[in-house]
């Protein structure tokens, strides 16, 4: 293909695979704790860590991660108190960030709220050499967390309690989540942007547990579902001039319509499966114990 | 053993002059209840009690306002061994936001004694022992979703017995559970009791384990109002809340009720 030819298009392709696995595998540990707005206000925080960089001169994109993390930490704290004005603090802390964000760049010098622009919504020309280095060794840590810690991040998400009763370090593995998070936002903001990258946490694993059953199976389903559109997006922009970060997200859209048309049929056929195992055995209780007096008025 | 609640060299829990707090609501009112090693244990009384409170004050999730706690004669602050303790905490209907196998909710049983390492073969042997015993070893690659409430509580008692527990805490392990189900679960204590694991049950009926059960402790409005033999009429009707039927005249009735839509 001669798109690969373009140095540009191949930074683009590396940091949209990169973003296709990160985003949805820290993702389905915000969806299974329903917290799927988090990304979205880390998102927003960040928008003031770009701006800084701008403002400094420095790479926005470590800017962006130092400010992220620490929104993202502030936001688990106020998660974790479990106050009622959580829903507040964390209104002012999204708002707050977004507002920052384009007061600071206007105080830049040439800064514009135009600057921010391709952050928002990314942009597959604005990889630069010097932000893939920074995007592979992020990225690196999202994998080794979210895939070498799954067992332990399921259990702290699926039940809490149970996980502190089993001695997990709970409120740990709850600051990780949060900084994994906030590091993955700035993985994907230069491809999806600092305001899509919430859908592409949430949307695959969406799509993805319509047909899985278990955790590791939506997992590895999302993140085959996030690698496939950003790339698919990544290339269509390369022919389209459009964010490729709306057409990424369109695309998991059009992906999580597909796989839930499909949940259908599926649904229905294990259902007949199951039914068919059913007719074998009449009198039999489930769970293998031996019949009993009752059993037979039942 | 017909002990009350002394604390002594062989006291695997021991809570005394226990006093919680839920919000502003004083909710355990100085409560003194031993566990010793072996023992089965029931803890009754009507809804709103304080059974839960004092079951997850014992774990940690409940701060205790005042009095002391010891988990196998070290004080919980000290505590670090959970692998020692299992918890079958009371069944929310409160599901998460991503589907998860049978298989996978009783994995995480094992994560006291695996902490931050991988799953070994013992840890996947001793998954399929506790999905045998509950007899849920068909059903392990279904999603928790698509259980009825019964058999979800036999997942969650999987995943307490999956660590080999030396002391199981049980929050309503019989809620909803159907009368052959309730026999399972007299059988896997039973099996539990030979292997001198010790058994703290929250109840509201004793059901088919009223032979397995050493002593009852009775709450009521967060104190202690009984411990003792369980005495048979206080399983019933002498407990404050108990509206239920008869169970030994109308049992199978009940489980019926209970037991055959969950
Ligand atoms: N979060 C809370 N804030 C304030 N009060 C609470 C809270 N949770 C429970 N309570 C109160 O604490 C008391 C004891 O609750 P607990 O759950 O320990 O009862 P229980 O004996 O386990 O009841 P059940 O049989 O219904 O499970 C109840 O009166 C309840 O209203
Ligand atoms: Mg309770």
């Amino acid at each position: 293909m001669e798109i690969l030819e373009y140095a540009f298009m191949q930074r683009a392709l590396l940091a949209a695979v990169l973003v296709g696995i990160t985003a949805p595998a820290i993702g389905i540990y915000l969806v299974q704790r329903r917290q799927a707005i988090m990304g979205d206000g880390i998102g927003h925080v960040a928008m003031t860590g770009v701006a800084l960089g701008f403002l400094f001169s420095t790479s926005p994109v470590w800017m962006a991660t130092v400010v992220a993390v620490i929104g993202a930490v502030g936001m688990e704290l106020i998660r974790s108190r479990g106050r009622t004005s959580g829903d507040i603090a964390l209104a002012l802390l999204f708002y707050g960030g977004m507002a920052g964000g384009v007061m600071i760049i206007n105080l830049a010098p040439n800064g514009s709220t135009g600057n921010l622009l391709t952050y928002l919504f990314g942009s597959i020309t604005t990889v630069a050499p010097a932000d893939i280095t920074a995007i592979c060794v992020l990225a690196a840590f999202v994998v080794a967390t979210t895939v070498g810690l799954r067992r332990q991040l399921f259990a702290v998400c699926q039940d809490e309690e149970f996980a502190r009763v089993s001695g997990l370090p709970v409120r740990l593995l709850n600051l990780l989540i949060a900084v994994t998070a906030a590091v993955t936002v700035t993985v994907a903001m230069r491809i999806v942007g600092l305001l899509l990258v919430s859908a592409m946490m949430v949307i695959p694993v969406a799509a993805a547990q319509r047909v899985s059953r278990g955790f590791a199976a939506t997992l590895a389903t999302a993140v085959a579902i996030g690698v496939s559109v950003s790339l698919t997006g990544t290339v269509t922009t390369f022919y389209v001039n459009a964010p490729s970060g709306a057409a990424i997200v369109l695309l998991s859209v059009a992906v999580f319509l597909a796989f839930t048309a499909a949940a259908v049929p599926l649904t229905r056929k294990r259902a007949r499966r199951a039914a068919a195992a059913a007719e074998r055995c009449t009198l039999e209780e489930e769970g293998g114990t031996p019949p009993q007096g009752d059993d037979v008025k039942v | 053993m017909a002990g009350t609640s002394v604390p002594g060299p062989d006291t695997v829990v021991s809570l005394s002059s226990a006093k919680a707090f839920l919000g502003s609501r004083p909710v355990l009112r100085g409560i003194d209840l031993s566990v010793h090693r072996g023992e089965v244990v029931a803890l009754l009384g009507a809804n709103g009690s304080g059974k839960s409170t004092a079951v997850r004050a014992m774990v940690g999730q409940v701060a205790l306002a005042s009095g002391s706690l010891e988990l196998f004669g070290v004080p919980q602050r000290r505590f670090r061994d959970w692998a020692r303790i299992g918890y079958v905490p009371q069944r929310t209907t409160a599901a998460g936001g991503v589907p998860a196998t049978v298989r996978e909710v009783v994995t995480a049983g094992r994560l006291a004694r695996t902490r931050l390492g991988p799953v070994r073969r013992a840890d996947r042997l001793a998954v399929d022992a506790a999905l045998d015993m509950v007899g849920m070893h068909d059903r392990a690659k279904d999603s928790v979703d698509a259980l009825s409430g019964g058999q979800h509580q036999r997942v969650l008692i999987a995943r307490a017995l999956a660590g080999s527990p030396e002391l199981l805490i049980m929050d309503e392990p019989m809620a909803g559970v159907d009368l052959a189900g309730q026999e399972v679960l007299a059988g896997i204590l039973r099996e539990q009791v030979a292997r001198e694991t010790t058994v703290l049950l929250v109840l509201h009926e004793l059901g088919p384990l009223e032979p397995l059960i050493d002593r009852a402790v009775v709450l009521r409005d967060g104190c202690v109002v009984h411990d003792g033999p369980p005495p048979e009429a206080v399983g019933q009707h002498a407990l404050p809340g108990h509206d239920h039927v008869h169970p030994h005249a109308d049992a199978a009735a009940e489980t019926i009720r209970t037991g055959l839509l969950s």
